[in-house]
């Protein structure tokens, strides 16, 4: 909400208040500010002229030297006559005409005349224009800092001319600098206006809080129209039925007749623009001047085009056809609500006029709209034409009907006092149920409990009424009554907070709260942060990745048909197919990541991400997808392969207390190469036992098939991926650390190479010599696999060591031989397992 | 024999002198003082002298003895030395060669920056608690006092599943499930993901982190919102940093603020990191509405608290300077690894 200083201070005495401290004690009483810009703020040497001849250039058939009076003011240049002698190629420029005239060595904000804008201006200088001297400039509203769309439509093409209609007195200012001619250096405040606060998105709403900032009094705006001298009274002109008063709970009409249609006086035209918006005719520059100051949008038709002198608000018909003001079709549907005439649609209400009802420059008699709609319809509405304007934008957020009244007035009131028209007797008001304030009780004591303070109810009382609330009532209650505006004071809260902004946040006590707590975390989370520390510990990285993702990842790492990560939860709107449902799994994300770190030739990746994965639950009570953590291990380049990743996996497990985790070769799962890929499986719990399940899976891991790594763009790279499922590590972890005592009684070990065949599994001998080595089997560690000489085709030669030992006592070699043996024995016997010399 | 043992003192004394090494040392004292050294054998002629001269020569020969085991004893630690001193010369190493680091992996700028914040209010006893991503539309906006016609809603601002399923588009829902679950006193965090219909550029993306705090216990005010978020700043930011609570708007809180902090870069002179102003915002907050404690069935009249929330990519890229939001989920190891 851009609010130039210059334009409240109609309603509230600024004078002796800087910008910035305007700005900051608005911002303390809640009007948060964008943006404080000032206008015109380093012009400097630009003065108004007068054109008193033009001649053709004599090179240059687009160019003219222009001689320009700028009377007295010092200037480089001036012929003997006192001229100016400037070259111009702007069509506009005619003898006589009042132009702002950048002098030699003047600075203008610019940009120049179809240049980009630069930063901190333009130096404006002397020079030869096709071998004539030109001693200045001539400057276009864009020119002098204004951006287009605020230029007003007089001349936004070419120079700017003060007509003496327009700027009053300007020829009694030539030789004057131009900024101060103009009154143009002005701060323009741009205000954060919060939802709550519609009434906000008005000149006068911001000045009621300046008023109640600074405690100072507030006028409105001057709605006393002097003379009804038009042609009868509006009623003679116009009906207003309204069909559908839910979405119109107001609908004022005024006729005004013998319109001049003009340019708006230059004081009412710049704070149009420095509010943002460009001058157009006085009619339509009204309507949007009377829409900034009150925030109530207001239409003016042309009635020769209302046929029947009738309006009607009521719903389009579904299918209709409307051309609206920026000439473009739109087909209507049956909850648009619509303003007809007699005959057909003439705007559709409360967000733009039709182009068959639009004010011309011929225009003679207007009827002005001032009516309030519903801000949901106009919602609706503005949405399925996609088509917002500042008067839906104002709608939707909600209008006090209580405005329509007076911004009717208003408007006729610069009518007469710009000679545009002349107003006709009353107005037609069709308002079916009128709305007036509702009073509340607010406690004194409440509001102070809540915010910590203890404030006397007069206190109170006189910050509510800078707001121009109404007090009564005695005691501790309150019967607070707010002006209609302010429909966001509904509550006993919407009042601790006028007290507490009133009152000043910064001026609020500092305090701790009083009660303890102990703080906490879920063990869940514990036991992720954990792991995280665990796999940085391991020189992993972590990685962070959308939840959402294409559905396309699941092609790409080789998921079958019917398998469950294709049971995605989708999105209805996504922004676009690649971020349009949600992941099942994590390792297309980090396939997705590794690519490009290697495509940005990073030779070596290790990373993991833990993070949600969705899967659609139908049962679910409240519709919600079953969310679970996955942690996904992800690496490619030097010291990566099988091994190191399942070490990583096994040392994590570990950290975590789950012992003895089982990897299971498996060769039918896409994502992997069959013959490097194993799922990770750790002891049943005695319920799933009691159910047959032996095992119970954590997750799986293995070298990424080569398809599945290629679909990335990782062709060629041996990349080894894991995917776990944080639940089932939660259910299994054992966080808890019992010690055990240190052994007392020594250790023996024994190595032994075996032959065996080719496909014999190191896990299954393992498993064996567990099995026999029983209570006195510390450990068993594989330190060689070797094939090669002295072992035959086929076959391949394991490698343990093996450490016995009884905590109890000292083993005798008996007796660890007797264990021993028999360990060769089975291992012989069930495996085929042969020993091998050393 | 005095004259004899005076010899091997002085020839001892010059071979000893000679001797380079541990075993040249050691082959004199062999030859000295071994089973069969010259000494030793003096020493056992001994008995074939009169007692008188035993006294005087033993004496003697003692004291030869003596001597010689003390410059031996000198040798031997000299050659040592000498030999250690050697040792070190030959392997000297150029300490300005790389070492050999194991690498530490580094958690995600974001976690870090989680961590940071969350570990600030548990030493102040907040809990850690945690919701869905995918929440209903009741505890994403319902239940938080959203109207039922507030633009948050509109599938232009909020991803939905189905019609009463969304992808939260603040943490703030977790405040309801706690509100449903427990009784206050409550003082919990909760920090994760948000989801809103953003185009990613620099500095929006569709999915980011907030934390959200929520107080809720007999006599909370707001000037303990206060206090506890000042607490907070100065923790987080430094002890100079000061705060500044501006009246602001949320339909769960009222009355509500947002928090600006002094600018921890130039501590409120005003650079570009604050945009000249000298403050910069990190904070929503405010007093919980009613309407959302009376979700948890609380009685309004007894029990008051405070809520906030802040954007913990806004606080890491101010933190750290990272101009562009997108940098966080693109995950360069490049980027990860400058946060070690």
């Amino acid at each position: 909400m851009l609010v130039p200083v210059e334009w409240i201070s109609d309603y509230i005495d600024l004078s002796d208040v800087g910008v910035d401290e305007f700005c900051d004690r608005m911002i303390m009483s809640g009007s948060n500010l964008e943006t404080c810009d000032w206008f015109c703020d380093d012009v400097k040497n630009v003065v108004v002229g007068r054109i008193d001849r033009i001649e053709p250039h004599p090179h240059a058939d687009k160019l003219v030297i222009c001689r320009i009076d700028v009377g007295g003011c010092e200037a480089e240049g001036k012929d003997e006559n006192g001229l100016l002698q400037i070259v111009t190629g702007a069509p506009n420029v005619y003898e006589g005409a009042y132009v702002p005239v950048a002098l030699s060595g003047s600075h203008i904000p610019g940009p120049l005349h179809g240049q980009p804008k630069k930063e901190g201006g333009v130096d404006i200088v002397k020079g030869e224009l096709r071998g004539v001297m030109s001693y200045g400039m001539l400057c276009s509203c864009g020119e002098m800092g204004f951006e287009d769309k605020v230029v007003p439509i007089a001349h936004r093409e070419g120079i700017w001319i003060l007509e003496p209609d327009v700027y009053e007195g300007i020829e009694d200012k030539v030789g004057q600098d131009f900024v101060e001619a103009l009154d143009l250096k002005q701060a323009v405040v741009d205000f954060e206006i919060t939802p709550n606060r519609p009434d906000c998105l008005a000149q006068v709403g911001m000045a009621r809080e300046a008023a109640a900032t600074f405690s100072r009094s507030f006028r409105y705006p001057d709605t006393e129209i002097q003379n009804e001298n038009g042609d009868g009274a509006s009623a003679d002109y116009v009906s207003v039925e309204i069909k559908n008063p839910e979405s119109c709970k107001r609908y004022v009409a005024r006729i005004v007749t013998d319109v001049v249609i003009k340019q708006s006086p230059w004081w009412l035209q710049k704070r149009l623009m420095y509010a943002g918006m460009r001058p157009i005719n006085n009619i339509v520059d009204f309507t949007n001047f009377v829409m900034l100051e009150y925030g109530q949008p207001m239409h003016a038709f042309d009635i020769k085009e209302v046929h029947g002198g009738k309006i009607i608000v009521e719903n389009a018909k579904p299918g209709e056809k409307f051309v609206t003001l920026d000439e473009n079709e739109r087909t209507l549907e049956g909850d648009m609500l619509m303003i007809k005439d007699a005959e057909r649609s003439i705007a559709v209400a409360g967000v733009m006029g039709g182009l068959n009802s639009e004010i011309q420059d011929d225009t003679k008699t207007v009827i002005i709209e001032s009516a309030n709609f519903l801000g949901s319809s106009v919602r609706t509405t503005s949405k399925k034409l996609g088509l917002r304007t500042e008067a839906s934008a104002r709608f939707e957020k909600g209008i006090d009907p209580n405005l329509t009244e007076a911004a009717a007035d208003r408007l006729c009131r610069l009518i007469e006092i710009t000679d545009s028209g002349k107003v006709c007797k009353g107005s037609v008001d069709c308002y079916p149920n009128p709305e007036s304030a509702k009073t509340l009780d607010v406690r004194v004591s409440r509001i102070n409990y809540v915010l910590g303070i203890a404030l006397s109810r007069d206190e109170m009382k006189a910050m509510l009424e800078g707001l121009e609330i109404k007090v009564e009532g005695e005691g501790d209650v309150m019967k607070v009554t707010p002006p209609t505006v302010r429909q966001d004071l509904l509550e006993e809260e919407d009042y601790i907070e006028e007290i507490a902004r009133m009152y000043g946040y910064d001026k609020l006590p500092v305090t701790l709260p009083r009660g303890n707590t102990e703080a906490g975390m879920p063990y869940e989370r514990h036991l992720r942060d954990m792991a995280r520390e665990a796999l940085c510990g391991m020189g992993l990285n972590e990685i962070q990745t959308y939840s959402f993702v294409s559905p396309s990842g699941v092609d790409k790492i080789r998921i079958g048909e019917d398998s469950w990560e294709r049971a995605f939860v989708k999105i209805i709107n996504p922004l676009g197919e690649d971020t349009s449902v949600m992941r099942t799994v994590l390792t297309p994300n980090m396939l997705e990541v590794l690519a490009r770190n290697y495509s940005r030739n990073i030779e070596t990746v290790k990373a993991f991400e833990i993070g949600n994965t969705f899967m659609d639950n139908p049962i679910s009570p409240d519709k919600l997808p079953d969310e679970d953590y996955a942690l996904c291990i992800g690496m490619y380049g030097k010291g990566c392969d099988f091994y190191a990743l399942k070490g990583v996996i096994e040392e994590l497990l570990e950290n975590m207390g789950i012992k003895n985790p089982v990897f299971v070769s498996e060769s039918a799962y896409g994502v992997y190469h069959p013959g490097r890929c194993a799922r990770v499986l750790v002891e049943a719990s005695d319920a799933m036992k009691a159910a047959g399940e032996e095992y119970e899976e954590l997750g799986i891991m293995g070298e990424v098939h080569p398809d599945a790594a290629a679909a990335f763009g990782l062709d060629g790279v041996r990349v080894y991926c894991a995917e776990l499922m944080f639940g089932a590590i939660e259910r299994k972890a054992n966080t808890e650390i019992v010690y055990e005592p240190l052994p007392k009684y020594p250790s023996t070990s024994r190595d032994i190479a075996l032959l065996v065949d080719e496909e014999m599994e190191v896990g299954s001998i393992e498993d064996v010599i567990r099995q026999k080595g029983g209570r006195i089997l510390e450990s068993v560690r594989l330190f060689d696999v070797y094939r090669g000489q002295q072992v035959e085709e086929g076959k391949k030669s394991v490698a343990f060591t093996l450490v016995y030992r009884d905590r109890n006592k000292t083993l005798t070699d008996e007796e660890v031989s007797d264990v021993h043996e028999n360990v060769l024995h089975t291992l012989k016997e069930k495996l085929n397992a042969v020993l091998r010399d050393m | 024999m005095q004259d004899q043992l005076n010899r091997i003192l002085e020839e001892a004394k010059s071979q000893l002198e000679k001797a380079q090494d541990r075993a040249q040392t050691e082959e004199i004292r062999v030859k000295l003082l071994g089973k069969k050294g010259e000494l030793t054998q003096i020493l056992r002629g001994m008995g074939k002298l009169s007692p008188e001269e035993r006294k005087t020569t033993g004496q003697i020969a003692n004291e030869v003895r003596g001597r010689i085991e003390t410059m031996l004893e000198d040798k031997f630690a000299a050659v040592e030395a000498a030999a250690q001193a050697a040792r070190f010369k030959a392997e000297r190493i150029d300490v300005t060669e790389p070492g050999r680091r194991p690498k530490l992996g580094v958690k995600h700028p974001l976690t870090i920056t989680m961590e940071e914040i969350s570990k600030v209010f548990m030493n102040m006893g907040f809990s850690i608690v945690e919701g869905p991503e995918v929440e209903t539309v009741f505890n994403n906006f319902d239940a938080l006092n959203a109207s039922p016609d507030h633009p948050a809603r509109d599938m232009t601002d909020t991803f939905y599943i189905t019609e009463d399923v969304l992808l939260r588009t603040q943490t703030s829902p977790v405040q309801v499930r706690t509100l449903l679950k427990q009784k206050p006193p409550i003082k919990v965090i909760s920090p994760g993901r948000c989801f809103r219909c953003d185009t990613p550029d620099a500095t929006h993306s569709p999915m980011f982190h907030q934390i959200e705090g929520l107080v809720v216990d007999e006599g909370i005010t707001m000037a303990d919102l206060k206090g506890t978020l000042d607490s907070f700043a100065k923790q987080l930011f430094g002890p100079d940093t000061k705060t500044k609570f501006r009246p602001h708007h949320f339909p769960f809180t009222e009355p509500s603020a947002e928090v600006d902090v002094s600018c921890f870069k130039c501590g409120g002179k005003g650079c570009r990191v604050c945009k000249g102003s000298g403050w910069i915002e990190i904070l929503g907050c405010g007093m919980v509405h009613p309407n959302v404690l009376k979700v948890g069935g609380l009685d309004t009249e007894k029990y008051t608290g405070f809520a906030f929330g802040l954007g913990v990519e806004r606080v890491a890229m101010l933190k750290y300077g990272v101009d562009d939001i997108r940098l966080f989920y693109e995950n360069d190891m490049r980027f990860i690894e400058q946060f070690k």
